[in-house]
């Protein structure tokens, strides 16, 4: 077994309204920050897995991600897999 | 005898009680039934109460699906057993799976807190099997997230099998196709955003919620799923 870390970030998929998202863009110009668009909020979740294998991992982390983590309907999950760094 | 219904009480939930009141003010039995229980007991309809279960973590509903009664509300609505999810019961319903679609964030940004005109468009479900196709109800809103959305294909369904139970006049929350209210395709699981439970007694300003739960009280009453015949 091997310890893999993973990141998954999940966001709302394109073309769903994500009010904190517009929020913080409409705040922005009145810090004086002028260029910023297309804010996106979402949300991080990281975690430790062990599985036999990297592609094992992101099998099963695709799953639980499918199954818990977002909701397919209006959310998509970037999952992101690395070797831990043993203690 | 009058009809037994359950309100399931997660940690969090807040409109137990109001649900509880308008059921016995409509001579039904009400009793709360745990989260943490494995077993409804002797009920014959179930309310899955607004509020904030399990503190929406993660998503609102995602949760409150692991709660252990949630097994038994997913095998008495199997069972053709009558099930309504009420706003935050709504978004557990659907995170469930026992209903199709996902409750986003509203349109317009804003938490929504007012009354709403609803159009009842379905009367073959057991929420409104007792009110009249085409009445105009006013019950109020409460959320956040309550702006319904779903596939092309699951719209599609719901439309071609008359299972849209209810419409908003002036959509709120930007809901695809005005939905306030869908059912299950046996028709015996619904939910809808708007709280019927507000709008049982004159003194909270409307009294149109009452139809629709004496609907779920004569359903509940029948023991059999409305709509199947």
């Amino acid at each position: 077994m091997t310890t893999f870390s993973v990141v998954v970030e999940v966001q709302l998929r394109e073309g769903v309204a994500d009010p904190q998202g517009a929020t913080i863009e409409r705040s922005l110009p009145t810090l004086g920050f002028d260029g910023v668009s297309g804010v996106r909020v979402g949300k991080c979740i990281r975690f430790t897995i062990d599985s036999a294998d990297e592609s094992a991992a992101r099998a099963e982390v695709d799953d639980l991600c499918r199954r818990f983590l977002a909701n397919p309907v209006i959310e998509d999950a970037d999952v992101r897999i690395e070797q831990a760094v043993q203690a | 005898m009058s009809a037994s219904v359950g309100v399931l009480l997660f940690p969090g939930s807040n409109c137990e009680q109001d649900a509880m009141e308008a059921v016995r003010d409509l001579g039904g039995d009400a009793r709360l039934l745990w989260h943490g229980d494995a077993s409804l007991g002797a009920v014959d309809a179930v309310i899955v109460p607004g509020g904030f279960a399990h503190g929406d973590y993660l998503r609102p509903g995602a949760i409150a699906r692991f709660s252990p009664i949630m097994a038994a509300v997913a095998d008495f609505a199997a069972a053709g057993g009558p099930v309504v999810g009420i706003c935050n019961g709504f978004q557990v319903l659907t995170e469930a799976g026992l209903l199709p679609g996902a409750l986003q964030k509203n349109r317009g940004l804003k938490f929504l807190c007012t009354t709403v005109s609803v159009r009842v468009e379905s009367t073959r479900s057991v929420l409104t099997s007792d009110s009249e196709e085409g009445a105009i109800l006013r019950i109020p809103i409460n959320h956040f997230e309550g702006n319904y959305t779903c596939s092309q294909s699951t719209l599609d369904e719901l439309r071609a099998e008359d299972r849209i139970v209810l419409r908003y006049l002036d959509n709120p929350n930007g809901s695809v196709d005005d939905i306030a209210g869908i059912c299950n395709d046996r028709r015996n699981v619904v939910g809808l955003m708007p709280h019927p439970e507000r709008a049982c007694h004159a003194l909270l300003g409307s009294t149109d919620g009452r139809s629709l739960l004496q609907s779920l009280l004569v359903s509940a009453g029948a023991g059999t799923t409305v709509g199947s015949a």
